[in-house]
């Protein structure tokens, strides 16, 4: 298969996973399992994505802390981004 | 993707048909190392089944908008539009704006990335790395998640899937994220079991 063919068949796969509960009839409802187990789909696959690039060294770990003690209580994306990398760079200085 | 030798005019197009960066970073290392086709597709995948999810659980907010809207929504499914329109969606559940709000975070958030992309494929490596700015996509994911630890089950949820995440981090395929998932799942409905 040709680059393209791999660009084509990355490009659908992704669509159908984006597309397949938007596009099933409006009228058949969500199971309340399915509800259930969705509410902490977010909490949890967000998670997983960032926790194993945090745990890397002790000076990632430590700008980690601070990232989410800011998110916590301003939860402002960006400030959270700018404290982490500070504390990254700080971290990193005092070693 | 370009410094994996892939042809700047495939890597923009990628982007702008396949639009998932984890995906798009670990197909370029794959196909600079002559994995064949399959793979590559099934490695995107494994990465991107969380979309699957969103897309369930957007359901429960846009299944009554018209088919057009929803084909676009899910054009637009990307993991920070999500969390910015769930985050909102769970404070305000009878807000009549959804489509609104979706579309205000999902068109901009396109729009900056693939910019950046654009960008990236211009400028190439030309930003200095010690700045240290890879660390800012991770920094990004955890002010994504913390606004959805509202309570005891859902912390409950998300360390477990943190801790699966770093334990299973070497499986092939990035499977870890799946296995992350399922694990943050079933740990919060525990705990939301025995609270009641």
């Amino acid at each position: 298969m040709s680059l393209w063919g791999t660009i084509l068949g990355m490009a659908l796969v992704t669509y159908l996973l984006r597309a397949t509960f938007l596009l099933l009839p409006p009228g058949m409802e969500t199971p309340g399992l399915l509800r259930r187990a969705l509410r902490y789909v977010p909490a949890a696959v967000l998670t997983a994505i960032w926790a194993p690039e945090v745990l890397v060294d002790d000076e990632r770990l430590l700008a980690g802390v601070v990232a989410i003690a800011v998110a916590w209580r301003w939860r402002a994306t960006f400030a959270t981004i700018i404290a982490g990398l500070l504390a990254l760079h700080l971290f990193g200085f005092l070693r | 993707m370009v410094a994996s030798g892939i042809p700047p005019l495939a890597a923009m197009l990628t982007s702008l048909v396949v639009f998932a960066g984890a995906s798009m970073v670990a197909s370029a290392q794959l196909l600079a190392s002559g994995t064949p086709a399959l793979l590559v597709i099934l490695t995107t995948l494994f990465i991107n089944l969380r979309f699957m999810m969103y897309s369930a659980s957007l359901r429960v907010h846009f299944a009554h908008a018209p088919l057009r809207w929803r084909l676009l929504i899910a054009y637009l499914v990307a993991d920070n539009a999500y969390g910015l329109a769930l985050a909102r969606f769970a404070d305000h559940p009878d807000d009549p704006a959804k489509l609104e709000f979706f579309l205000g975070t999902g068109v901009p958030v396109w729009l900056a990335w693939q910019l950046a992309v654009l960008a990236g494929i211009l400028i190439g490596s030309g930003v200095p790395a010690s700045w240290r700015l890879e660390f800012a996509a991770p920094l990004a994911f955890i002010a994504m998640s913390v606004p959805f630890l509202r309570d005891r089950a859902t912390v409950a949820a998300a360390l477990a899937a943190g801790i699966t995440a770093i334990v299973a981090n070497d499986l092939p395929l990035r499977l870890s994220v799946v296995a992350a998932a399922l694990t943050g799942i079933g740990v919060g409905m525990l705990f939301e079991r025995k609270a009641r």
